[in-house]
C-alpha cells in the first residue's frame, strides 16, 4: 500500500479524474473529501462489506417454500 | 428465448426485458444481466434471476407495501448511472433474506435495486446517509413473538 502524508486543505490525486482532500483532522477523525466521475461508486469499506455479506445470505438462504409462506400470509393480510 | 431459472424452472423471456447491472451487484459484481419475474400475482414478491447463471436468483419485494414510510433518494451519480429522466420509470426492490419461520424473513434496505424501465438499466444502490440497515424484519411484531417463544423454550 502506498502511504502518503497530507496536511489538511492537501490533496491526492489519484488517476485524472479522481481527487482526494483531507478537509479536517479532530483527534480519530478524519473528514475526506472526495471528488470522482459519476461513474465511480464511492463506499465506507465496512457498508459495502455489509452489503456483500448480506447479498451472499440472500442468494444462499432458504427454500421457495418460505416464499410461498410468505405470498400466502400477504394473501391473507 | 428460453432462460433456465434457479425457482421457475424454464422460463419464455424477451431480450427486452433484461436489466443490464453494469457493475454487477456487491459480492457478484461479474453478473450484469437480470430479469426480473413475478413470483406471484400479488405485485409484492419477484425474482431477480441472473441471466447468465441459472443457480443466482435474489428474491426481492416491494418495500413500500411492508414499510410505509421508506424513502429511498437517488443520487446524482445513479440518476446519471441508469440514465433515469422520468421518475415515474424507476421501480424500487428490496432484497430478502428468507428465514425458517417465514415471518422472521428480512428486507435489505440499506441497499435497494433501483431499476430504469424505459431503459433497462438496473443497480443496487447502497444508501451512504441513512439509518436503513441491510436486515429489517418484514414482521416485525411477529418476529418478536416468535423469538420470545424460542426464548422461552
Amino acid at each position: 500500500m502506498l502511504v502518503l502524508t497530507r496536511k489538511t486543505n492537501e490533496s491526492i490525486q489519484i488517476g485524472d479524474d479522481i481527487e482526494m482532500k483531507i478537509i479536517a483532522v479532530d483527534g480519530e477523525q478524519v473528514k475526506i473529501g472526495i471528488e470522482a466521475p459519476k461513474h465511480i461508486d464511492i463506499h465506507r469499506k465496512e457498508i459495502y462489506l455489509d452489503i456483500q455479506k448480506e447479498n451472499n445470505a440472500a442468494v444462499g438462504a432458504g427454500s421457495l417454500d418460505i416464499l410461498e409462506k410468505l405470498s400466502q400470509q400477504m394473501k391473507k393480510n | 428465448m428460453k432462460l433456465q431459472t434457479k425457482h421457475l424452472g424454464e422460463v419464455d423471456i424477451q431480450q427486452e426485458e433484461i436489466y443490464q447491472f453494469e457493475q454487477g451487484l456487491p459480492a457478484f459484481e461479474e453478473e450484469t444481466a437480470f430479469v426480473l419475474l413475478p413470483f406471484s400475482n400479488d405485485n409484492i414478491f419477484f425474482i431477480l434471476q441472473s441471466v447468465n447463471n441459472p443457480e443466482l436468483a435474489f428474491v426481492v419485494a416491494n418495500p413500500f407495501h411492508f414499510f410505509n414510510d421508506y424513502q429511498v433518494k437517488l443520487s446524482d451519480s445513479v440518476l446519471e448511472q441508469l440514465a433515469i429522466e422520468k421518475e415515474e420509470d424507476v421501480a424500487i426492490f428490496s432484497v430478502l433474506t428468507l428465514e425458517e419461520p417465514f415471518n422472521k424473513t428480512t428486507a435489505n434496505l440499506q441497499a435497494p435495486i433501483v431499476l430504469n424501465a424505459s431503459k433497462n438499466k438496473g443497480k443496487q444502490f447502497v444508501l451512504t446517509e441513512s439509518d436503513y440497515q441491510t436486515k429489517h424484519s418484514l414482521f416485525p411484531q411477529q418476529a418478536q413473538t416468535a423469538e420470545n417463544e424460542k426464548g422461552g423454550r
